[in-house]
């Protein structure tokens, strides 16, 4: 039986709006398909464990970022090197803006990120904040945006899907999120593989099949998880 | 001048009552349009001062506490109307004044969330200021926790005779050094710290102790029917029984104790004050229902819906409701229902493999009993369970059916805790109403 290792990124830090749930999510998700995981917290200065099949990531402070961003930086590496191996990563908010080039501050600071994905945040003088349902190809994703940063995808990436409700990466293109390989990167918190099931799954299968094993998941009854999503989707900004 | 700014603002509330309607801010929001320095004039005339209390959790209960215990030696104008705003404290002077343009007060106590403390300050420099927490709130509102804390250093900055500031928590004893008030602390001691983590501890953080010396301290607590506690205030130390349930309002009256020793009240007077206090809107309240007991807490943010899970433990309640609201005044982001961990508050169920079925759960969780979850976000807060393998008996989006299926779910003399977020706590308040007067 093989045993599959999450990574949880800066857990202290990173860990705003419910970011943490996509864990207990995945862990849960795993657990009831008797497959075990193991979940490795990563603050500033640890090091990743050799062979990791899961990184997560959620938003943060912002000055949690600065402290944050020179660790990060210093993994930049071997965090390429880890997506161009297939590893799974689901980034969220300040997390998936740390993947992209750079994020050129409202007071003109230019912050390095870790390259991972390609694309650049710039912050802004107003917040993006509200419910969001995104259309995706593996369904509606609901969940709750909140950020001041403004992400333009560069070729590197496609979005994650187009923001039906929210106002996305930007605010202007309607895009939300990117993904390259099994990289994937959202403004969705929420957390938002509570009542994206579906996408939860695809993860799993992603991080399931880089090991060689069957992406066969035995279903779940997420009756309430989609009852609570459609709730979402009603409800005001 | 001030005449005619009371007399503006009563024959608002006269205008208000007539069309039927309730609302704090409209009266005091014509007086600010018309006189914008009635406030600041009636303000400067209390013998006493002004008392601002603020932070995330706990104001209200705190401000009820303050005033209960200063209204034993003085006149106290207090905005408890629920008009949590600036323009609420305006009406409060004009409530407590009468035709003639007499205020009868001595001092005012004045409830403020963080960024209304501030702008409130911009009209009055507050003599007093009562500082209780900086934690997760509504982050949808204010966007950091960090800029909370801002706000809150320049309402202190502003006070001009005592600040008064919760030594446990490290983000408000940043902002307590440099003043020109004279500061003193409140706190909970050592062996207690566990039950009231700050933001950082709630996310794993460990628990640092603070060595800063309190004027007001819970030495004890004992959660029950009651909420029992042992209190050091200044150079006393009282027993004193809260008439509202849970930790969090010990820690209240730590910190309403600290401030009332600022008034030169003995610790005797404090403790006889904290004693009368009835608990505030949804803070502990309880009604009876045919026999059965239903108990409300209000939840608004993961540290307080943490410190309200603790009155299970004393309660053993037959049955739980979780009422979430997703309204305006709730916050409209669920996401804070991820940062509560509920598996060890509510006991867990006997696991089987799989996530608990809703349906025929196997067991109701072993010491909330059986538990529905209500309100426009019912279902949001049955998956978030579902993930802490509690099992849900019941998802009932309509307050009233749920909160009636859950009182005659269980005996007479069994007790029906209901968790419940603001909005959903104004609802279930004329549903309990309804359901009493018959
Ligand atoms: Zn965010």
């Amino acid at each position: 039986m093989t045993t599959l290792t999450l990574v949880h990124l800066y857990p202290r830090e990173m860990n705003i709006y419910g970011d943490t749930g996509n864990v207990l999510v995945l862990r849960k998700r795993l657990q009831w398909r008797g497959i075990e995981a193991v979940v490795v917290p990563i603050n500033v200065g640890d090091e990743l464990p050799a062979d990791v099949d899961i990184v997560l990531g959620g938003g943060g402070q912002d000055a949690a970022q600065g402290d944050i961003g020179a660790d990060f930086v210093r993994r930049a590496g071997t965090l390429r090197a880890m997506a161009d191996d297939g590893v799974v990563m689901l980034t969220i908010c300040g997390t998936y803006q740390m993947l992209g080039h750079e994020f050129l501050t409202k007071d003109g600071h230019r912050i390095v990120g870790t390259g991972v994905l390609d694309l650049v945040t710039r912050g802004s003088d107003h917040r993006l904040i509200g419910n969001n349902h995104v259309d995706t190809e593996w369904g509606r994703m609901v969940g709750f945006e909140n950020h001041s940063g403004l992400t333009e995808l560069g070729t590197g990436v496609r979005p994650l899907g187009t923001a039906a409700a929210g106002r996305g990466n930007n605010g202007t293109d309607q895009t939300e999120g990117a993904v390259r390989d099994n990289v994937f990167g959202t403004y969705l918190h929420g957390p938002v593989l509570a009542k994206s099931p579906e996408f939860a799954d695809e993860l799993l299968r992603r991080a399931l099949a880089r090991r060689g094993m069957s992406g066969d998941l035995e279903p779940l009854d997420d009756r309430l998880a989609m009852a609570a999503a459609a709730v979402a989707v009603g409800r005001p900004r | 001048m001030d005449l005619l700014a009371i007399w503006l603002g009563k024959l608002t509330l006269v205008a208000l009552r007539i069309l039927g309607r309730r609302g704090t801010a409209l009266p005091g929001l014509v007086v600010e349009k018309v006189f914008p320095r009635f406030l600041a004039r009636k303000l400067s005339a209390l013998a006493q001062g002004v008392v601002v209390i603020t932070g995330t959790n706990g104001k209200t209960t705190t401000t009820k506490m303050v005033s209960a215990i200063l209204a034993q030696q003085y006149r106290v104008l207090t905005n408890d109307t629920g008009g949590n705003f600036v323009r609420g404290t305006i009406t409060a002077v004009v409530q407590h004044s009468d035709w003639r343009g007499r205020t009868a007060a001595d001092v005012a106590v004045f409830e403020l969330d963080e960024a209304h403390a501030v702008r409130f300050c911009q009209v009055y420099q507050p003599e007093r200021l009562l500082l209780l927490n900086v934690l997760r709130d509504q982050l949808d509102r204010f966007g950091e926790i960090d800029m909370t804390a801002q706000l809150l250093a320049k309402v202190a900055a502003k006070t001009t005779q005592h600040v008064v500031v919760n030594r446990d928590d490290p983000r408000l004893t940043a902002l307590a050094t440099d003043l020109s008030a004279k500061v003193d602390y409140f706190g909970v001691a050592p062996q207690l710290r566990e039950f009231f983590p700050t933001d950082e501890e709630m996310y794993g953080g460990t628990i640092t102790l603070s060595e800063l010396p309190a004027v007001a301290e819970l030495l004890d607590l004992e959660l029950g029917v009651a909420t029992d506690l042992t209190l050091r205030i200044g150079a006393g130390t009282e027993e004193i029984t809260l008439r509202a349930e849970g930790a969090h309002n010990a820690q209240n009256a730590a910190a309403a104790a600290a401030l009332a020793l600022t008034f030169g009240l003995g610790p005797a007077v404090i403790a006889e004050g904290l004693r009368n206090v009835e608990p505030a809107f949804g803070r502990g309240q309880s009604f009876e229902i045919e026999g059965r007991r239903v108990v409300l807490q209000l939840v608004k943010n993961p540290a307080g819906f943490r410190q309200s899970l603790r009155t299970v433990d004393g309660l053993r309640p037959a049955a739980t409701v979780i009422a979430i609201n997703d309204d305006y005044a709730d916050g409209r982001d669920m996401s804070w229902l991820w940062d509560v961990e509920f598996t060890s508050a509510l006991g867990s169920t006997i696991n089987t493999p799989g996530p608990p079925r809703l349906v025929n759960a196997p067991a109701p969780p072993a010491k909330a009993g059986w538990l529905v979850t209500s309100g426009t976000r019912a279902a949001d807060m049955a998956v978030r369970l579902q993930y802490d393998e509690i099992a849900v008996g019941l998802v009932q989006p309509d307050l009233a059916v749920a909160v009636r299926e859950a009182t005659f779910h269980v005996k007479p003399s069994d007790t029906v805790v209901v968790f419940s977020t603001y909005t959903a706590m104004w609802e279930l308040h004329r549903v309990l109403e309804r359901i009493t007067a018959v």
